[in-house]
């Protein structure tokens, strides 16, 4: 047992994939190996076959018990633990869904875009006036989806501050004991509780009133309960996800100079480049996870049912096979099928939000900080480990003041 | 050229919205909403990044109808 491979796959290079991915993708797509919490799983690799089974409406996310889990935690980490509520039921899931899109639907997003256009830009101005170098993970990465979500939701400004640790703890691997990890998550789930019944009371312009007002209605398809897991769900998957991906986008665009130059000499490109650093991202993460609960066959291998399968999104956005020139990176590349907020019926629920941070958070830069750069070498910045969203902890930049 | 969704399966992500606002939007729930099955040859482009970006890959385009 000890020729298992172990997961996620360990890396010391900052902008570049571990060799392993191609191996894997052209000798083994259907790969055993060995998740942190000990058990095992299968592993894909290829974009046919990583899209193919999460768009296979069979199969759910959830973990029950018994079953692989992803973490070193007692309870297998965060795929076992739903703090919604629907998740393992299709019908029950999609209808959570089509209640909480509305909310995020594109145009919508784009009635948002000024206001965070002008969040961005006063943060960048902030930083600016303070001098040079400055890390751009607290000046901006982190502070402007926070701020986003907090809006959109109606969390007050002064109680934000308690975040990033609920965050972090909830989407840990081993980088939390349990017991952190279920104090922290105790210690979320009460303050929303609190913060739903508030808005109950005194409703605001927001998506929890929305919500509350619906269940309050006697609407079928919430409970309070239900409610209160949404939004700690949102809150945890709209800001950690887009604040380390600024961090790794601007890490991909300075790390290469070029790339950035080429950005400042051409800023129609900010759209395609977003889709290219989302697709190139060699630190995505864990990649996303299916329960497999009847004998199925994938790529001519038989997966026997009540297997975990871990799809790796970010070795399928370098399959030769779909992208041409999959290890470069190509600022105007279009159409652009990355499988980086999933597919099918869970792929991300905040993915024309989160495009729409992404694009305003890169063009405010290019407009008015041209001459950014890296403060230090793109390898020796420190990153993240042990948790399922991986990135920088920081990323000092200087320019010409 | 005649555009396709299936409603049923959409997941509402907007991608469609965003990449091709003329040929398409979401109604309340998120789901899509066919606004212009025959859209004009200045749309062919949008209309190809939209079928292919679709997460749940619910839009087709039927090239003889
Ligand atoms: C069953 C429970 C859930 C588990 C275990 C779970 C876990 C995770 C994990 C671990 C990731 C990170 C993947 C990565 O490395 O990229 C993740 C991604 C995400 N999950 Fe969940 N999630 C669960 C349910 C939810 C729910 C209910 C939502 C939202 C309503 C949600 C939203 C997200 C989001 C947004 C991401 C972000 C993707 C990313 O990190 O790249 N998850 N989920
Ligand atoms: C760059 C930023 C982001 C990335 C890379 C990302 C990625 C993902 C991925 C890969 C999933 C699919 C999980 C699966 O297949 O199991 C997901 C789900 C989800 N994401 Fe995102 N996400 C991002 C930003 C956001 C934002 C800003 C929000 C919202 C406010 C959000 C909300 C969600 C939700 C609610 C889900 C769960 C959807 C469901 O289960 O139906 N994400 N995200
Ligand atoms: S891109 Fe596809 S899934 Fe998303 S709203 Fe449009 S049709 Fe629906």
């Amino acid at each position: 047992m000890s020729d298992l491979l172990d997961y996620p796959i360990p890396s010391d290079r900052a902008i570049e994939p571990p060799p392993e991915w191609e191996e894997l993708r052209q000798q083994c797509p259907v790969a055993k190996v060995r998740l942190a919490s000990g058990g095992e799983a299968t592993l894909l690799t290829r974009y046919d076959d990583v899209r193919a089974m999460l768009t296979d409406g069979r199969f759910g996310r959830v973990i029950p018990s018994g079953g692989t889990g992803v973490g070193s935690q007692d309870d297998g980490g965060t795929f076992s633990n739903d703090p919604t509520g629907v998740m393992a039921d299709e019908e029950q899931h999609q209808a959570w869904r089509r209640l909480v899109n509305a909310t995020f639907t594109a145009k919508r997003v784009q009635a948002l875009a000024p206001g965070i256009t002008a969040r961005a830009e006063r943060l960048i101005d902030d930083m600016l006036a303070a001098g040079g170098p400055a890390d751009l993970v607290p000046a901006l990465a982190f502070p402007l989806p926070v701020w986003v979500i907090c809006e959109l939701l109606g969390v007050p400004e002064d109680q934000r501050e308690r975040f990033p640790y609920w965050s972090d703890t909830a989407l840990s691997t081993t980088r939390y004991s349990q017991e952190e990890i279920s104090a922290a998550r105790q210690e979320f789930g009460a303050y929303m509780a609190a913060l739903v019944e508030a808005k109950r009371a005194q409703p605001g312009d927001d998506l929890i009133s929305e919500l509350i007002a619906l269940v309050d209605q006697n609407d079928p398809r919430l409970t309070a309960q239900t409610v209160i897991g949404t939004s700690m769900a949102l809150l945890v998957a709209g800001h950690e996800t887009t604040a380390s991906h600024i961090a790794k986008m601007m890490a991909l665009f300075l790390g290469d100079r070029s790339r950035w130059e080429r950005l400042v000499a051409d800023p129609s490109l900010v759209r395609s480049a977003v889709e290219e650093s989302l697709r190139f991202d060699p630190n995505a993460g864990f990649g996303m996870v299916r329960w497999v609960d009847e004998d199925i066959e994938i790529a001519g291998e038989s997966i026997p049912a009540g297997t975990t399968v871990v799809c790796s999104l970010a070795a399928a956005n370098r399959d030769e096979g779909t992208f041409e020139g999959a290890d470069e990176m190509d600022l105007g590349r279009r159409p652009n099928p990355h499988l980086s907020f999933g597919a099918g019926a869970y792929s991300c629920l905040g993915q024309s939000l989160a495009r729409t941070e992404l694009q305003i958070v890169l063009a405010a830069l290019v407009r008015k900080v041209p001459s950014l750069e890296l403060a230090v070498d793109v390898e020796s910045v420190p990153r993240k480990e042990g948790l399922l969203v991986a990135g920088f902890d920081e990323l000092p930049v200087k320019w010409e003041e | 050229m005649k555009i396709n969704v299936d409603r049923d399966a959409c997941c509402g992500a907007g991608q469609c919205v965003l990449l091709a606002p003329d040929v398409f939007d979401q109604d309340e729930e998120g789901i899509v909403v066919l606004l212009d099955e025959r859209p004009a040859a200045d749309q062919d482009f949008a209309v190809q990044e939209a079928v292919s970006m679709c997460p749940t890959g619910v839009i087709w385009v039927d090239q003889n109808a």
